[in-house]
């Protein structure tokens, strides 16, 4: 498939002598919606990783966009249309609401576009990210006066103000109430209707089945299953992984 | 429109200092006022590494000593043009030699700031205590070479004959204290751009999570060669005019603790988050230390240094900024309009937006 947004290929991580990801293969389509489930400790993180330069793969290759990324630092992919929220939600604790929002906005958004956002323009898109994520009242406070539930927003508006091609949520869910779940997955898939393709990590099995197109289970580093979700789940050898045989 | 203010008050302010010493007539007030105003340049350097990216550098003085000791070499190949220059090069050497402040300040700048990027480019995966002791380690294997480089004194040291007099002004020291009005004026210029730019934004992007601020598409191996070349680049300028307002210069007191410390405490008891931080400390702790050294002794410099910033370290972790910022904070009201208080509070930390 020539065309994928993202190829990754044979992808493999070890950590000293403990096997992350053994012989990945993953393709998004542009404007899929992709699940990515497994159990803990199944390299699911890892791969993120992998995929947005925090880590280096040792074998393999991540193709995206029509570019091979193996060797570029974060920093270039994210300018290439890569965009990640932390499974631990990782805000700049010295710098405000508005301001940690406004730094992909200096860095990736002017990058991509080819061309400085100006003040205003710059303010407006941080209050709409905010709004969209339903910070607009804290706008102004900084991380820590903040609860858990409005960091991982905080998280995931950061990312989307990079205004990426491929958007990677690592279980921007976790811990939020049954209605904000909802709110986050319309969030998701009206972003997905704009035309960014998503990979979502969760474990709120609800959420992953309500927003997925496609799902991927990773078990003890490996790709056991890919295809449409009620497949998926209903594959023996998911159950078993997730429920011991 | 505020930053042009800004520029023309720290003129007249500057201006003011200048007349008000000349008035009282009294060479001394420049001779400690120049120490004074050194520690506000390295203090501002410091900061624009270790407050603004939060990269400890404890090798301040290795760079202070780089800057004075390029000077050192260039006055020794000024005073002994007919020996060290070929013949077809003397003429040219004899035109522009002996260099003059400014122009040793720029050079001091640039071997400074080359050695700053190189530690930079040598250190940059070193995080906290390990880029602390690294710095260190830099700052120990620079003295080692001066004094073994017998052109520049050695260990022996180097004497240099300043001249009589000046242009203009006069009075030699009149002139470096001038020199060095303008250099802080200029590092906290520098300083205070930074801050309110993108590159502020990047460097405290660094300061709180170098994986986060990958992911946001800062290029943070970048911002920090570029932090680490202007805070090296800062303190070799301060150490360039040293020479000669000392007259005698040896390792040991190139490379002196003093000036590690110095740089390092006056930002931390001032404030890292801003400008007004390293100047406020260095002002304070340098004008004490010299009032201390003519008072008590020279010996107990340090031990204020040391005191102080225990004390601050306990009592108020965010400097005197911090702690004027939280008194204004909790004074003026939350909502409804800006009062003076809640003006002074943005004050010391203002970031209207960067661009």
């Amino acid at each position: 498939m020539a065309d994928a947004l993202l190829q990754v290929d044979n992808l493999g991580k070890r950590f000293g002598g403990f096997v992350a990801l053994d012989g990945i293969n993953l393709s998004v389509q542009p404007g899929e919606r992709v699940g990515l489930i497994g159990p803990n400790g199944s390299g699911k993180s890892t791969l993120v990783n992998c995929m947005c330069g925090t880590l280096q793969n040792e074998s393999g290759t991540v193709r995206f966009d029509g570019h091979e990324m193996n060797g570029l630092a974060a920093h270039e992919r994210t300018h290439r249309g890569m965009a990640r929220s932390f499974q631990l939600p990782r805000p700049f604790v010295t710098l405000t609401v508005a301001e940690n929002l406004r730094i992909p906005l200096l860095y990736t958004a002017h990058t991509r576009s080819g061309r400085h956002l100006s003040q205003q323009e710059s303010a407006d898109r941080c209050e709409e990210l905010a709004g969209l994520v339903g910070l607009s009242a804290k706008a102004n406070k900084l991380p820590r006066d903040l609860t858990q539930v409005e960091m991982r927003k905080l998280e995931l508006a950061r990312a989307m103000a990079a205004d990426p091609k491929l958007l990677i949520a690592d279980e921007a869910m976790a811990g939020l109430s049954q209605s904000e779940v909802t709110d986050i997955v319309e969030l998701l898939i009206k972003l997905n209707e704009r035309g960014i393709t998503i990979i979502l990590i969760e474990h709120i099995m609800r959420a992953v089945m309500s927003f997925s197109q496609r799902l991927v289970v990773l078990v003890s580093g490996k790709k056991i299953a890919d295809g449409p979700p009620q497949e998926v789940v209903s594959h023996p050898e998911v159950i078993g992984a997730y429920l011991g045989q | 429109m505020r930053a042009l203010l800004f520029y023309i008050g720290c003129i007249i302010v500057g201006g003011l200092f200048f007349a008000f010493a000349q008035w009282l007539g009294n060479d001394y007030l420049f001779f400690a006022g120049y120490t004074v105003l050194q520690f506000v340049v390295l203090a501002t350097a410091w900061n624009i590494l270790g407050g603004y990216c939060g990269y400890v550098n404890f090798g301040s003085a290795a760079f202070f000593a780089l800057g004075a000791y390029s000077s050192v070499a260039l006055h020794k190949l000024g005073a002994n043009v007919d020996r060290y220059f070929p013949d077809w090069l003397s003429g040219l050497a004899h035109t522009i030699m002996p260099l003059n402040i400014p122009t040793l300040i720029v050079i001091g700048g640039i071997v400074s700031g080359l050695v700053g990027l190189g530690t930079g480019y040598l250190t940059l995966r070193l995080r906290g205590a390990f880029f602390a002791i690294a710095t260190l380690a830099l700052a120990v294997v620079l003295q080692t070479l001066i004094v073994n480089w017998d052109f520049v004194g050695g260990s022996r040291g180097a004497y240099i004959i300043r001249p009589a007099e000046v242009p203009i002004l006069g009075n030699y020291i009149q002139y470096l204290f001038l020199v060095m009005l303008v250099l802080s004026v200029v590092a906290i210029a520098i300083a205070r751009i930074i801050e309110q730019s993108r590159l502020g934004y990047g460097f405290a992007t660094i300061r709180d999570d170098e994986i986060a601020a990958e992911a946001c598409g800062v290029p943070t191996l970048r911002l920090k060669l570029i932090a680490t070349t202007i805070s090296g680049a800062l303190m070799g300028m301060a150490g360039a005019p040293f020479p000669y307002y000392i007259g005698y210069l040896e390792p040991s007191s190139a490379f002196g603790l003093a000036y590690a410390v110095n740089s390092i405490a006056m930002p931390m008891i001032g404030g890292t988050t801003s400008w007004v931080g390293p100047l406020v400390g260095a002002l304070l702790l340098g004008t004490l230390q010299q009032v201390a050294t003519v008072t008590i002794s020279s010996a107990v410099n340090l031990l204020i240094v040391g005191l102080l910033l225990i004390g601050f370290v306990i009592v108020a972790p965010r400097g005197i900024v911090g702690l004027v910022q939280e008194f204004m904070r909790e004074r003026a009201s939350d909502q409804g309009q800006p009062t003076w208080r809640s003006r002074l509070a943005t004050f010391a930390n203002m970031r209207p937006g960067a661009r």
